[in-house]
């Protein structure tokens, strides 16, 4: 989402950070998660699973606020996201 | 090298939030990609996992259809009736045990067609159960015919140049009947329709929720309709307006279509009336 300006406050905000996560095997391919994504984090990938549909992948796994909404519109169960660990995010940067 | 045995570990420990609600034997499912049923079945978990804080006071109940599945899917008490017969099943499970929280989870063909009278009456006795209905606007399971909810000119099996027919306003005849909750949704409002699940499974009284939910493969593919053009559809013509009268919300996809909660009143339930009538003293 673009914003017109940037918030006074923006700097204090901490914004959540999350790490998606796929079950390969479970997708279907509906492409729901990568059309509703609001931070479009989520992009097809080339990559076929066991049944032969096209997965999503993270193309942009910094940019995911864990809102849950990829998880919520899946109908397979097949992705979810977890917040970051604070530690985790320490050793990756 | 050192990587490679670590991300194995790492796939090993994944489980989805709602893997413990799921019989996890028997996904993937079998509802078609792009079918919206999953998504209503995920956010129904989600509103159970959220308000039932006893899960072996849960009960699922559904019928004949590809939505009747979800009973089998589910890790709680669960029945698949034979079709239609989901309510008249899900208010002896009340009756006989009142402490229950029953939630019937079903199609509008199982719902609306062969058991709309069941549907009807368990709402005019106000029975205290939930009723869910995924309503695809088609008999998707059997080949995608006309069914008690496609929209007037749309195409299906046994329309093929266009339903004559006027579709059931599924709202308006559950109030009109008698339902204490009534609202609408569709599987693109999933966190609205959590919290309207939710707020269904905590009332006292029939709660009925509609979900308008794609169905790519047999109704979609007549209509000339992906099913991302499906979500595309609620997204740019549903209107949410709550507390709208049940009987402006017709289920025309030219015009708008309303969303929200347009009942939420209070009666004597089934169980409570018959205590004060035939119990005395």
């Amino acid at each position: 989402m673009a914003f017109w300006r940037i918030p006074l406050d923006a700097e204090q905000i901490d914004v959540t950070r999350g790490i998606v996560y796929i079950i390969e095997d479970r997708c279907k391919g509906c492409g729901y998660c990568i059309e509703y994504c609001p931070k479009q984090v989520l992009a097809f990938s080339k990559k076929f699973n066991k049944k032969g549909y096209h997965l999503p992948e993270a193309v942009k796994p910094d940019d995911c606020v864990n809102c849950h909404y990829c998880e919520n519109i899946c109908p397979e169960f097949a992705i979810y996201s977890a917040e970051a660990s604070p530690s985790a995010e320490a050793v990756s940067g | 090298m050192t990587g490679k045995p670590k991300k194995a570990a790492e796939i090993n420990q994944m489980a989805h939030p709602l893997d413990d609600l799921l019989r996890t034997d028997r996904i993937p499912h079998i509802w078609c990609p792009g079918c919206g049923i999953g998504t209503a079945f995920s956010a129904c978990l989600n509103a159970i996992k959220a308000s039932c804080e006893d899960l072996d006071k849960v009960a699922m109940v559904s019928g004949i259809g590809c939505s009747g599945r979800g009973a089998g899917y589910i890790k709680l008490d669960s029945f698949h009736t034979t079709h239609g017969r989901a309510i008249p099943f899900a208010t002896g499970l009340k009756l006989g045990n009142p402490e229950l929280n029953v939630i019937v989870f079903s199609g509008d063909g199982d719902l609306f067609a062969i058991g709309g009278n069941h549907f009807i009456h368990a709402a005019r006795r106000n029975m205290d159960i939930t009723v869910i209905c995924v309503n695809n606007l088609n008999y998707g399971m059997t080949g995608g015919q006309a069914a008690a909810t496609t929209p007037y000119n749309a195409k299906t099996t046994t329309t093929p140049v266009g339903n004559p027919e006027s579709p059931f306003n599924l709202p308006l005849m559950a109030y009109a009947s008698g339902a204490t909750y009534v609202a609408r949704w569709t599987i693109l409002h999933a966190r609205d329709l959590t919290l309207s699940i939710q707020e269904a499974i905590n009332k006292k009284g029939f709660s009925f929720i509609e979900v308008l939910s794609p169905c790519p493969i047999n109704y979609g593919r007549r209509n000339k309709e992906k099913s991302l053009d499906t979500l595309k559809a609620y997204q740019d013509k549903s209107i949410i307006k709550n507390n709208a009268h049940p009987a402006d919300l017709e289920t025309d996809f030219s015009k708008s279509i309303v969303l929200g909660k347009f009942v939420d009143t209070d009666r004597l339930t089934c169980i409570e009336s018959y205590d004060k009538t035939c119990r005395l003293g």
